[in-house]
């Protein structure tokens, strides 16, 4: 045979068995997504995440570990709705990986899969930090968190399309389990309707309207801003009037707040881990919501 | 006709004499109206029936809409010349300042002067730059930015005005334009996002404040886990060190790199080394000489500087929101070889213009840290060193006329500076400072400065550089 065609018939033999050994890199923003990736792709990917569940997304700069990440990163899972404005854009310039510009199917957006709540009427700094999409936390609903699954799937069947029948294999066994978790879930958190709260930031949002609990007031003066002496005061006394059963914190809000309304109001300072990781328990995002419940009902006791 | 037959029927019972003869036209009248009433009846049984279906259909359309609300609110205006619209964002500065020399005799004894704006701001009250930036991508290849500076003196001055690419891809970027330069740390980091009021003493003497290069940047990261970036720019080299050299080809250039990463959760860091060359052509400042005259000095040779530098921040479990603290030096050394020409037919005009070699080998470092101990709060120090080291100008040395009196800015000495600063932050996006220092930048004088500034930004979310 001629060499070269020999040559050629090798080469091509060696490309068409590339694409079964690649691994797919996943970036991921937030823990939840990170534990999502994990989920779907199982052995398949390789998942980084960017930030741990004792960190704020909104505060996170573009260090240098990041851009080393995102450089060889094949898919980015982020939240979007300009959670990670003060840092994703910067990683993805800086990272020189073309895969991952806004626009790419490398760069994939949870909140670009759903109908976000909260949207403000008005754009305008005054009135905190907002976001112009609306809420952006949105992972603490379980369908929401299952419409972004079957997104998500997809996005890696489309950037791995030699693994399909696995991805879609494993979406689907997920979302069944998931389905099955879900409905537990509503009727164990059934006893939480109508739950009055107040919370640090407007991060439970998603939550509340799930579980139809009731923000009753935030710790924040205004989206962004921390917790100050003088509205605290208000709220407190707003409290007299329109009473809260507890007051729920995220694992990376700082304490103080929380220990000193509690301590005034008398209600209980609750505590959640918010993302995987944010406790001992929440190991994934079942176990997430387990914890989450869990957590919240000792508050009926 | 239903009314002329209730006026018929009136008149009817009116005369009660014709009731037995009006008994079949009553029967009659009544029969009418029954059946005009079942008629009636069924027509507003018909109305009701369609004005439910329309209210129901007003129902699932007011949910509907409700629901594609968000959908369509979500995005921004879609349509129209507006909708590509790119960032745009406005820093807004101030200073109030109080200094016991006068900032108009400032200078940093020892070093050639570098041009830029390096003294301490106006006395009372004054207006520091504002920024404004515009940037957006240009299309899936590229994107843009600007950065133009409005001076409280009223000129425009282009800070950045760049394009840089998107698709290149395998860690490759380039770009374009007129940039600040990448080397050392905070050389491309614009001045409101500084954690003093001013440049340290290095970055004065050596760069004018900082390095804006008209040339193309290319920058490669590794695919390491361990963040690693090389860097090279060729420019112009029409900034200090540099000159308006009016020649073809590169007038100057740098390499650079960086590496960094994370510690644990808390701790990041990124450590680098720079080397940046050029050419500089009769590159003037002017001076005095012993007996006050005008003087102007101009070099021509070669300009090479050596740049180290670290940083180091730290925040519990990596959350920056409650406390965190950053920890920044860098070390530079800054050789120049070449010719002065001594020029004093503007002043005195004893010597006229002599000409012999002049070489400098001088070094400067600064340190800082900022420790931000309860949320909005932060409090900084940062102590700067410039070292004389060897400035060997031929003039003097081989006895031309001018004496050392006729160089007195490049008197041997090492200025030093100590400041102290407390910054409190209302919220991302505004801040307030307060700055102490005690500059001792001139050779024989101490400056005493308390400055109060002021730094606003509105418009678009500003990018968290590390």
């Amino acid at each position: 045979m001629n060499p070269n065609l020999k040559f050629l018939i090798g080469l091509t033999a060696w490309l068409v068995v590339q694409p079964a050994l690649a691994a797919l890199n996943i970036f991921a923003c937030e823990p939840e997504w990170g534990a999502l990736a994990k989920e779907l792709a199982g052995d398949k990917a390789s998942v980084y995440v960017a930030t741990t569940a004792l960190q704020d997304p909104h505060r996170i700069e573009a260090r240098p570990s990041l851009i080393a990440r995102a450089r060889t990163a094949d898919l980015v899972v982020c939240t979007g709705a300009e959670l990670e404005i003060g840092w994703m854009p910067l990683v993805q310039t800086q990272s020189g990986n073309s895969r991952i510009q806004a626009g790419q199917p490398g760069y994939f957006e949870a909140t670009r899969q759903l109908t976000l709540i909260e949207i403000p009427q008005q754009l305008d700094r005054s009135l905190g930090d907002i976001h112009a999409a609306g809420n952006p936390h949105v992972h603490l609903d379980p369908s929401n968190i299952a419409r972004v699954a079957a997104a998500l799937a997809e996005r890696m069947v489309q950037l791995d399309p030699g693994e399909t029948v696995q991805y879609r294999a494993r979406a689907k066994a997920f979302l069944e389990r998931w389905r099955q978790a879900s409905t537990r879930w509503e009727k164990v958190g059934a006893p939480l309707k109508g739950l009055p709260i107040v919370v640090h930031h407007k991060n439970m949002s998603y939550l509340v309207r799930w579980l139809g609990m009731r923000e009753v007031g935030t710790l924040e003066p205004k989206p962004g801003l921390p917790p100050t002496a003088t509205h605290m005061s208000e709220l407190l006394a707003s409290l007299a009037r329109d009473p809260a059963k507890a007051v729920v914190r995220a694992a990376y809000n700082e304490p103080r707040a929380a220990e000193w309304l509690s301590e005034r109001a008398k209600i209980p300072a609750v505590t959640l881990p918010f993302t995987v990781g944010g406790s001992e328990r929440a190991k994934d995002l079942f176990d997430l919501f387990d914890d989450t419940l869990s957590r919240l009902l000792a508050v009926q006791k | 006709m239903f009314k002329r037959k209730l006026i018929a029927l009136a008149v009817a019972l009116a005369f009660p004499g014709a009731a037995l003869a009006q008994d079949a036209d009553l029967a009659k009248i009544r029969e009418e109206i029954r059946q005009l009433r079942g008629t009636y009846d069924q027509r507003i049984q018909v109305l009701e029936q369609r004005l439910k279906e329309a209210e129901a259909n007003a129902g699932k359309a007011e949910r509907s809409a409700a629901k594609a609300e968000p959908a369509a609110t979500g995005t921004t205006a879609r349509s129209g010349e507006s909708a590509f619209n790119p960032a745009i964002s406005l820093i807004l500065q101030g200073t109030y300042a109080n200094t016991s020399q006068d900032p108009n005799t400032f200078q940093i004894t020892g070093f050639v002067p570098s041009g830029g704006e390096v003294g301490p701001p106006k006395r009372s009250f004054g207006l520091g730059e504002t920024e404004l930036t515009i940037s957006g991508n240009i299309d899936p290849y590229f994107r843009g930015q600007l950065t133009v500076a409005l001076t409280p003196e009223n000129e425009a001055e282009i800070e950045e005005a760049y394009f840089q690419t998107l698709a290149l891809g395998r860690g490759f970027s380039l770009k374009g334009g007129r940039f600040l330069s990448s080397i050392g740390y905070l050389n491309d980091i614009h001045q409101h996002a500084w954690d003093f009021q001013d440049a340290p003493l290095p970055y004065k003497a050596f760069l004018g404040n900082q390095l804006k290069e008209d040339g193309i940047q290319l920058k490669w990261v590794a695919p390491t886990p361990i963040f690693f970036e090389l860097g090279a720019e060729v420019s112009s080299g029409s900034q200090f060190p540099g000159s308006d050299q009016n020649k073809n080809g590169a007038g100057g250039g740098t390499i650079f790199g960086h590496a960094g990463g994370d510690i644990g959760p808390s701790y990041a860091w990124r450590a680098g080394l720079s080397y940046l060359r050029t050419s500089p052509l009769n590159r003037a400042y002017e001076d005095m000489d012993s007996v006050g005259g005008a003087v102007t000095n101009s070099f021509t040779g070669k300009a090479r500087m050596w740049i180290a530098d670290a940083v180091l921040k730290w925040a519990p479990n990596g959350n920056a929101s409650r406390t965190n603290f950053k920890l920044q030096g860098e070390y530079f050394r800054f050789t120049q070889d070449g010719a002065l020409t001594y020029n004093d037919t503007g002043g005195s005009a004893v010597f006229g213009a002599v000409t012999d070699s002049f070489n400098t080998d001088q070094s400067g470092w600064y340190a800082q840290g900022v420790w931000q101990f309860i949320p909005r709060w932060r409090v900084g120090y940062r102590y700067d060193q410039l070292r004389f080291e060897t400035v060997s100008n031929g003039i003097v040395n081989n006895a031309l006329g001018p004496t050392a009196a006729d160089f007195p800015v490049l008197a041997s000495h090492n200025p030093t500076r100590n400041t102290a600063m407390l910054d409190w932050s209302p919220s991302e996006f505004s801040r307030l400072r307060l700055q102490f220092a005690s500059d001792n930048s001139r050779i024989g004088a101490t400056d005493r400065q308390v400055i109060l500034q002021y730094i606003y930004s509105l418009g678009a979310h500003a990018a968290h550089k590390f």
